[in-house]
C-alpha cells in the first residue's frame, strides 16, 4: 500500500483521536452512532460520483437528480398530497427515474461531446425542474410508516438507512472490484485512447457509469425524504461539493484512475467527523462551508503535487 | 491451428500467398505526401526489417497496416485475400497486430487485464471478471513468450522491458480470432532498452517466427540486421529496395535509406562562412545536471551549430530545456556571452537573449487559431506594443518585413497560422525570435520535424544565415544525417551524459556509424 492510498485513513485515525482528546462529549458511543447516521446520505451519493469521478470526469447533477427523486418517492408512497400508496416500488420508480437522468448526462457526454461538467449541470437543473413541477407548490408530507422507519428504527445501534448506505459502498466496490463495468471505468480514468486501440467501445461504459450514478443519487434522494418525512426540492442542495469533497480527500484523483469506492467512503467519515468534531469542540457551524471549501483545495493540491511541473498547463 | 495447411510448405515455399502485400499505397497529408505508393510483401514465417529515414513513412504505413490510418490508395492483401481494415479491430479479426512504439497499456490496470483487454472471452461472463479465468488467459499468452511476470500485477509497477513483454503477450491474442499466422508488426521496439534486455527480445522475436510473421522497425541499421531474414527500405514514402540481411552491411542499408540526397547541397554546406578565427565561446555549460541529465558541459561558439545527438531517453531534449527554463535543474552553471543565465523559468531566459523552437509545433510551438501576425511577436511583445497597448501599426510593419524576408507564403499576416503549411508555420515560429533582433543563442528542437524536403531545405538556408549574422545554435536533429550535415560539431549524449564530442566540419563530416557507435 502506498503512502497516496495510506493517507487518508491515517488521517482519519489522527482527526478522530485529536476531536477524542479535546472533547469528551465526541468519544462518546452515542456520538460515533450519530457520525455515522449523518455519514449515511454522502456515503450513498459519493458511491455513484466516484465511479464518474474514476472515469475522469465530473458530475454536478446530484442536487437536481436528488430532488427529482425525493418528490417522486414522496408523490408514490403514502402521503397527505394524493392516494398512492405504492411503498418499495415508489421508491424504486424514484430511483430509476433518477438514473434515467443520469443517463441523460452521460449520453449528452458522448453523443453531444458536451463537457461532463456542463452537461451534468445542465441535467441537474432538468431534474430541480421536474422537481419544482412534482411539488407544485404544496409540501408532500409522508405517512408511509416503512419509509419513515428508514430514519429511526434500529439495528445494532444504527439506523436503517445508515445500513443501506453501508450496503451500497459494498455493493460499489463489487462493482469497482469485479465487473466489467467498473474496472473499464477505472481503465478510461487511466487510458481511455489504449481502450480504444484495444477495440473497446467506450462510450456505452460511459453511459452506463452516469447511469449508475443517477442511480444512486435517486436512492440518496429517498433516504433524505426518509429522514426529513417530506419531499422536497432542496433534498440535494450541497450534495454535489460535498460529495466531491469526500471522494477527493479519500484518495480518488480528479484526474481520474485512481482511487475508489473504499477510498470515497474513508473521505466521508473523514469529512463527517470534521464537520461533527468541529461542532462538538464549539466551533461555530457557521464556519463548516468555508472549512470544507479550503479542505477540498489543500486536498487537491497535495494530491497532484507528485505530478507538478514547470509550465504546466492547468485549466 | 498447427494444422493448418499454409503453415505447411515452410517459410519460403513457392507458391504459398504471402502472409501480408502491400500493393501501391498513397497517403496524402496536407502539404505532405507521406506513402506515395508503397509496396511491401511479408512472407509467411519470416522476419522482416523495416528501415527508412524519419519522414520516410514508416509510422504511417504501420498506422494503415493495423486501421488506425485509412490510405488514399492502393491495397492491402492477407494470404491472397484483398482487405479493408476500417480499425484495430478490424485489422486483428485479420491476424494483423501492433507493438506500438509508445506503449499502449492501460497503466492502472493488472497485466492480465491489459493482455486480454477487448476480448476477455470466458474471462468476463455476463459482465462479471471471473479473475481466475483472466489470470488463466493472461498466463497462457505470457507462457507463449516464455516471460514469468504475475499477471495480477498492477502495470504501472512493471519495468519497461516487463511492460513490452506484455504487449508482445497482448498483441499475440489476435490468435484467438484467426485461424492464421498472425503478423505482428514491432514498432521501434529496442528504442528505451537495456542490451541485455534487447537480448531477451530479439530471442523473444525469433521465438515468434515460429508461429507468426514479424515486421520489425527499427533505427538501429545493426540490429535491424542481426534479428532479421530480409529487409525492405522506405525512402520519402517510396519502397526503395529491399536486402537479405544475410549479405548486407549497414553501410549499405544506410545508402538505401538516403539515397542520393546526401551529394547535392542539400544543407547548404556552401553558406556557412569558413573564418579561419577563433570565435569567442557564446554559450559555456558546466555541469548542468537535472531530473534526467548529469554533468552536461557544453560549449557553444558563436556563429556555431552544435548538434546533440542520443538514442530516446538520453535526455538531450531535457538539457535543451534545461536552457531555455522550461525545464528544473539542481546543479551547475550556464554562461552567455559572459554572463550568467538565469535558469528559474522562460521569462528570464527570453530576456537573456535565449529562443526556443519546441518539437511538438502544433501544441507548443504556436497558437494555432491566432493570426500569422500575433504569433511572430508573441515573445517580443514590445515589438508591436506601446506600454499596454497594441499598435497594429507597429506590428504590421515589422511582420510584413520579416513575412517577405523569410518568404513566408501566407495570403495575409491576418491569416490564422493553422491554415498555413508546416514549413511555413515553422518559419514564422523562427520569426518570433528574429523580429527583436536580439537573439544569441537558438535552441532547435527538431525544427524539420514533420516538413518535406523544399520545407526542410528552406529551415536549413534560414539556419545557415542565422548562424552567419552570429547566432549560437543548439540543434537536437530530426536524423543523424540532418544533425551530420547541419552542426559543426555534435555532441553525443547517453544516458543523460554527455559522452563524446566530435568535430564535423564541411569536407570532413563523420559517418551515421561513427555516431551510432557512441550513442548505444
Amino acid at each position: 500500500m502506498s503512502l497516496r492510498d495510506a493517507g487518508p485513513p491515517i488521517a482519519l485515525v489522527v482527526v478522530f483521536g485529536i476531536f477524542a482528546v479535546l472533547s469528551p462529549d465526541f468519544r462518546t458511543i452515542s456520538n460515533v452512532q450519530n457520525v455515522l447516521d449523518a455519514a449515511a446520505v454522502l456515503a450513498v451519493v459519493t458511491c455513484g460520483i466516484s465511479f464518474v469521478l474514476m472515469t475522469g470526469s465530473i458530475d454536478l447533477s446530484a442536487p437536481g437528480i436528488m430532488g427529482a427523486s425525493a418528490i417522486t418517492v414522496a408523490l408514490l408512497v403514502a402521503n397527505n398530497r394524493n392516494d398512492n400508496d405504492l411503498g418499495l416500488i415508489g421508491v424504486a420508480v424514484a430511483v430509476l427515474l433518477a438514473a434515467a437522468l443520469g443517463c441523460l448526462s452521460g449520453l449528452a457526454l458522448v453523443v453531444l461531446k458536451v463537457p461532463s461538467f456542463m452537461a451534468t449541470l445542465g441535467v441537474s437543473a432538468v431534474g430541480l425542474g421536474v422537481a419544482t413541477l412534482l411539488f407544485a407548490g404544496v409540501q408532500p408530507n409522508i405517512t408511509d410508516p416503512m419509509l419513515e422507519g428508514w430514519a429511526v428504527e434500529r439495528f445494532l445501534g444504527l439506523a436503517r438507512l445508515t445500513w443501506i448506505a453501508v450496503a451500497c459502498v459494498l455493493l460499489g466496490w463489487l462493482v469497482q472490484r469485479y465487473s466489467r463495468l467498473g474496472r473499464y471505468a477505472f481503465a478510461i480514468g487511466g487510458a481511455e485512447e489504449v481502450l480504444a486501440l484495444s477495440g473497446v467501445r467506450v462510450a456505452p461504459y460511459k453511459v452506463a457509469v452516469f447511469t449508475m450514478a443517477g442511480a444512486f443519487y435517486g436512492l440518496a434522494g429517498v433516504l433524505v425524504t426518509s429522514q426529513l418525512g417530506a419531499g422536497l426540492v432542496q433534498a440535494g442542495r450541497g450534495y454535489d461539493f460535498s460529495a466531491i469533497t469526500a471522494a477527493v480527500v479519500g484518495g480518488t484523483l480528479l484526474t481520474g484512475g485512481r482511487g475508489g469506492i473504499l477510498h470515497s467512503a474513508v473521505g466521508v467519515l473523514l469529512v463527517t467527523v470534521l464537520t461533527n468534531g468541529l461542532v462538538q469542540v464549539g466551533v461555530s457551524p457557521y464556519w463548516q462551508g468555508g472549512v470544507q471549501g479550503l479542505i477540498v483545495v489543500a486536498a487537491v493540491a497535495a494530491a497532484v503535487i507528485p505530478q507538478r511541473r514547470r509550465n504546466q498547463v492547468t485549466k | 491451428m498447427t494444422t493448418d495447411l499454409q503453415t505447411e510448405p515452410g517459410p519460403r515455399a513457392p507458391g504459398s500467398p504471402p502472409a501480408l502485400e502491400v500493393r501501391g499505397l498513397v497517403k496524402h497529408y496536407p502539404g505532405v505526401k507521406a506513402l506515395d505508393g508503397v509496396d511491401l510483401v511479408v512472407r509467411q514465417h519470416e522476419v522482416l526489417g523495416l528501415a527508412g529515414e524519419n519522414g520516410a513513412g514508416k509510422s504511417t504505413l504501420l498506422k494503415a497496416l493495423v486501421g488506425l490510418v485509412r490510405p488514399d490508395a492502393g491495397e492491402i492483401w492477407v494470404r491472397g485475400e484483398r482487405v479493408r481494415l476500417r480499425s484495430v479491430v478490424d485489422a486483428a479479426d485479420h491476424g494483423l497486430g501492433m507493438v506500438f512504439q509508445e506503449q499502449s497499456l492501460v497503466p492502472n490496470l493488472t497485466a492480465a487485464e491489459n493482455i486480454v483487454l477487448g476480448s476477455e472471452g470466458p474471462g468476463v461472463r455476463r459482465g462479471i471478471y471471473r479473475w481466475g479465468t483472466m489470470r488463466r488467459l493472461a498466463q497462457e499468452q505470457l507462457d507463449k513468450i516464455g516471460s514469468h511476470i504475475d499477471p495480477l500485477a498492477r502495470t504501472d509497477s512493471l519495468s519497461f522491458a516487463d511492460r513490452q513483454m506484455v504487449e508482445i503477450a497482448k498483441v499475440l491474442r489476435i490468435e484467438e480470432r484467426t485461424a492464421h499466422p498472425p503478423v505482428i508488426i514491432l514498432d521501434e521496439p529496442t528504442s528505451v532498452l537495456e542490451s541485455k534486455e534487447i537480448d531477451t527480445l530479439f530471442t523473444q522475436v525469433r521465438r515468434l517466427r515460429e508461429f507468426a510473421s514479424v515486421v520489425f522497425v527499427s533505427h538501429r541499421l545493426d540490429e535491424v540486421l542481426d534479428v532479421c531474414d530480409r529487409v525492405a527500405v522506405l525512402r520519402g514514402g517510396k519502397s526503395v529496395g529491399e536486402v537479405l540481411a544475410a549479405d548486407a552491411a549497414p553501410a549499405e542499408l544506410h545508402r538505401m535509406m538516403i539515397g542520393a540526397t546526401g551529394s547535392e547541397d542539400h544543407y547548404h554546406d556552401g553558406a556557412a562562412e569558413r573564418s579561419g578565427e577563433p570565435r569567442r565561446p557564446r554559450l559555456v555549460v558546466r555541469g548542468l545536471t537535472g531530473k534526467t541529465f548529469r554533468d552536461v558541459d557544453l560549449d557553444v561558439h558563436a556563429g556555431e551549430i552544435v548538434g546533440i545527438v542520443g538514442v530516446h531517453g538520453s535526455g538531450r531534449e531535457d538539457v535543451c530545456r534545461a536552457l531555455f527554463g522550461a525545464e528544473a535543474t539542481v546543479a551547475g552553471e550556464v554562461v552567455l556571452d559572459g554572463r550568467k543565465l538565469d535558469l528559474s523559468g522562460t521569462r528570464a531566459a527570453c530576456a537573456a537573449g535565449v529562443g526556443y523552437v519546441p518539437a511538438e509545433r502544433k501544441t507548443e510551438g504556436m497558437v494555432g487559431p491566432m493570426s500569422v501576425a500575433d504569433n511572430m511577436t508573441l515573445t517580443k511583445q514590445h515589438a508591436r506594443c506601446s506600454g499596454p497597448l497594441v499598435r497594429p501599426g507597429k506590428q504590421a510593419t515589422l511582420v510584413d518585413t520579416w513575412i517577405e524576408r523569410l518568404s513566408i507564403r501566407t495570403p495575409h499576416r491576418g491569416t490564422a497560422i493553422q491554415r498555413l503549411s508546416g514549413g511555413n508555420q515553422q518559419k514564422v515560429v523562427l520569426a518570433r525570435w528574429l523580429v527583436a533582433g536580439d537573439v544569441r543563442l537558438l535552441l532547435l528542437d527538431h525544427p524539420t520535424r514533420g516538413l518535406d524536403v523544399g520545407a526542410r531545405s528552406e529551415v536549413y538556408r534560414l539556419m545557415r544565415e542565422l548562424a552567419n549574422s552570429g547566432v549560437a545554435t543548439v540543434l537536437l536533429a530530426d536524423s543523424l544525417e540532418e544533425a551530420i550535415g547541419m552542426s559543426d560539431r555534435i555532441v553525443v549524449m547517453s544516458d543523460g551524459r554527455a559522452t563524446k564530442e566530435v568535430a564535423a566540419p564541411a569536407g570532413a563530416k563523420p559517418t551515421p556509424l561513427d555516431l551510432v557507435k557512441e550513442m548505444v
